[in-house]
């Protein structure tokens, strides 16, 4: 086949394909903030549902927004504690048998796959044995279960690519294994970090199947861990769920909220992650 | 009793054996130069004495490598004292991720030296090298002056071993990362004995240098051998005649010749060995 041909064809897909990515995340967020932006009032941010606010009475959903960063930075902060160990025990200096990393790993990715309503069931399960009511703890835990695969894997793949040579060079200096890992391995993998906490935290503040049955839902902010905690995605869903047009407008108001949580998130995660990678090797 | 004796050690990589049955002594205070063709074991060799080559898979080690009268591969020994006596200097320089003073701090700070034991290291740093001005008497005097004075002199003193001070006395606190390749193993060197080594073992230092930084490292190795025993993994002969004064030919994993350099390097006493410097066989 002709060359230059075949450098044009595959330009031409490449663009193609990045347009349809690009254009159609634009029509998502185009859609959202044409019908969302309008309904976005002061008093939707800073009120919590009044009576008759389902009915298109006053109110806001200040207790979605409270509700569910609790939800999302409490189970990132869980989540974080317990995944850099996890992932960080991955490694070949702790798991001599390879077949055991690969088995540890690959029930992680199953797990990743599994669809959020079962952790929510799961969740309640267990919550009901415990006797214990919807609440922003429970909510939590859950989320926490449904970020750790996330985490680990996200982290477990830039730990896979510190250079065997740092290791060396440090254990060659007399260092143990926890000091390679937590003062060596870790600095190298600190971007990897900030991309799994960025996964994470947009994948449990977008997740309602999980908090349906766990956090519960509630108008009130919550006082304590023991309380329910309403949602931003469940907020959308009772709201577009609504006969009422002026309720459904609300909803895309409160999708646009979570847009730019995500938003402020995913810039202010990569503008740490930047900072503190100025030392790592590339 | 020499330093390092190697008494009957065999490496095998799962089936593949690399190291035949070496037995050999390593001469105190002396320049070691380990030669050969590519793939006969010299790494190998070099890495078994202070046990990297356990960093590798499926590797076992049978035979005893003695450091003063100990067995390092005793089960019972202490693996962490081993490699902060025996120092490694790797093929190409791997700078830990931080900024090159910390980059020499490391591994005093991971092994407790402090306040005073770092005024003793210096002193004795000054004892072993009367030719070379390590620690002036200025910067000692600024230095008492600091809070953690001591270490900053510390620092100062390895970089001007290595000579590598002046140029990164303006910049201590930039990524080690951003020197260049031959700054960055004169680096690596004083970072080497800032753990005070009582052996360094080098695995082809100069290869991946230009020719300038190469030659200010065989410099530094001639200063060097007086107080530390050098074992040098080389793949240029005139590399092992310019600096070695003892050498051990290896090939195919059996060592065929060792003894004095200008004898196993000029006028050799095996065939094979005759056939290697004679360029018969690389």
């Amino acid at each position: 086949m002709d060359r230059l041909l075949e450098e044009r064809l595959f330009k031409t897909l490449m663009l193609s394909s990045l347009t349809m990515v690009v254009g159609s995340l634009f029509a998502v967020v185009a859609v959202v903030v044409l019908n969302g932006a309008p309904a976005l009032t002061p008093s939707m941010l800073t009120q919590t549902p009044k009576g008759g606010y389902y009915l298109g009475k006053e109110g806001g959903i200040l207790n979605a927004i409270i509700g569910s960063l609790y939800l999302a930075f409490g189970s990132v902060l869980l989540a974080l504690l317990i995944s850099i160990p996890a992932a960080l025990s991955l490694q070949r200096d702790y798991i001599k048998k390879t077949k055991v990393a690969y088995s540890i790993r690959l029930s992680l990715d199953v797990l990743w796959g599994t669809p959020s309503i079962v952790y929510g069931a799961f969740g309640f399960t267990v919550m009901l044995y415990l006797g214990m009511r919807a609440s922003l703890l429970g909510g939590i835990i859950v989320l926490t279960l449904l970020q750790i695969p996330i985490m680990i894997r996200a982290i477990d793949e830039t730990v896979k690519l510190v250079p065997a040579e740092l290791k060396e060079t440090s254990y060659a200096l007399g260092t143990t294994r926890f000091e390679t890992t937590f003062k060596i391995v870790i600095i190298q993998v600190l971007p990897g970090i900030a991309t799994a906490v960025l996964l994470a935290f947009g994948r449990s503040i977008g997740d309602a199947a999980s908090i349906l049955f766990t956090a519960g839902y509630t108008d009130n902010i919550p006082g304590s861990l023991l309380d329910p905690a309403a949602s931003l995605p469940l907020a959308i869903f009772f709201q577009l769920g609504t006969p009422f047009p002026e309720v459904q407008q609300r909803a895309y108001a409160s999708a646009l909220v979570l847009l730019v949580i995500v938003l402020v998130v995913s810039v202010a995660s990569r503008a740490l992650g930047q900072r503190f990678s100025k030392h790592i090797l590339r | 009793m020499p330093h390092i004796s190697i008494r009957n050690l065999k490496v095998s990589y799962g089936a593949h054996n690399v190291l035949k049955d070496i037995t050999v002594d390593i001469p105190d205070g002396q320049i070691t130069a380990i030669i050969g063709p590519s793939g006969c074991g010299k790494t190998t060799l070099l890495k078994s004495l202070n046990r990297l080559i356990e960093l590798q898979e499926e590797v076992k080690v049978e035979g005893n490598v003695l450091i003063d009268g100990d067995n390092v591969y005793d089960p019972q020994a202490d693996i962490l004292s081993l490699r902060k006596k025996v120092g490694f200097l790797s093929q190409k320089p791997c700078p830990l991720p931080m900024s090159i003073y910390d980059n020499i701090a490391f591994g005093p700070r991971i092994h407790g030296v402090k306040g005073k034991q770092i005024l003793e290291q210096i002193e004795e740093l000054e004892k072993h090298c009367p030719n070379y001005e390590v620690c002036p008497a200025n910067a000692r005097n600024t230095a008492q002056t600091r809070k953690n004075g001591e270490m900053d002199l510390l620092v100062e003193c390895y970089l001007r071993l290595a000579g590598l001070w002046d140029e990164v006395k303006d910049r201590l606190r930039m990524s080690a990362s951003k020197l260049s390749v031959g700054q960055q193993q004169r680096l690596a060197l004083a970072r080497t004995l800032s753990v005070k080594p009582e052996v360094i073992l080098a695995d082809e230092p100069t290869s991946s240098l230009d020719p300038v930084s190469a030659r200010l490292i065989e410099e530094q190795f001639q200063m060097l051998k007086q107080n530390y025993t050098i074992v040098l993994v080389t793949h240029t002969l005139r590399q092992a005649r310019r600096i070695a004064d003892h050498a051990i030919f290896l090939y195919l994993g059996e060592m065929i010749e060792q003894g004095p350099a200008s004898k196993v390097l000029c006028a050799p006493c095996e065939a094979k060995t005759c056939a290697y410097i004679s360029g018969e066989i690389i």
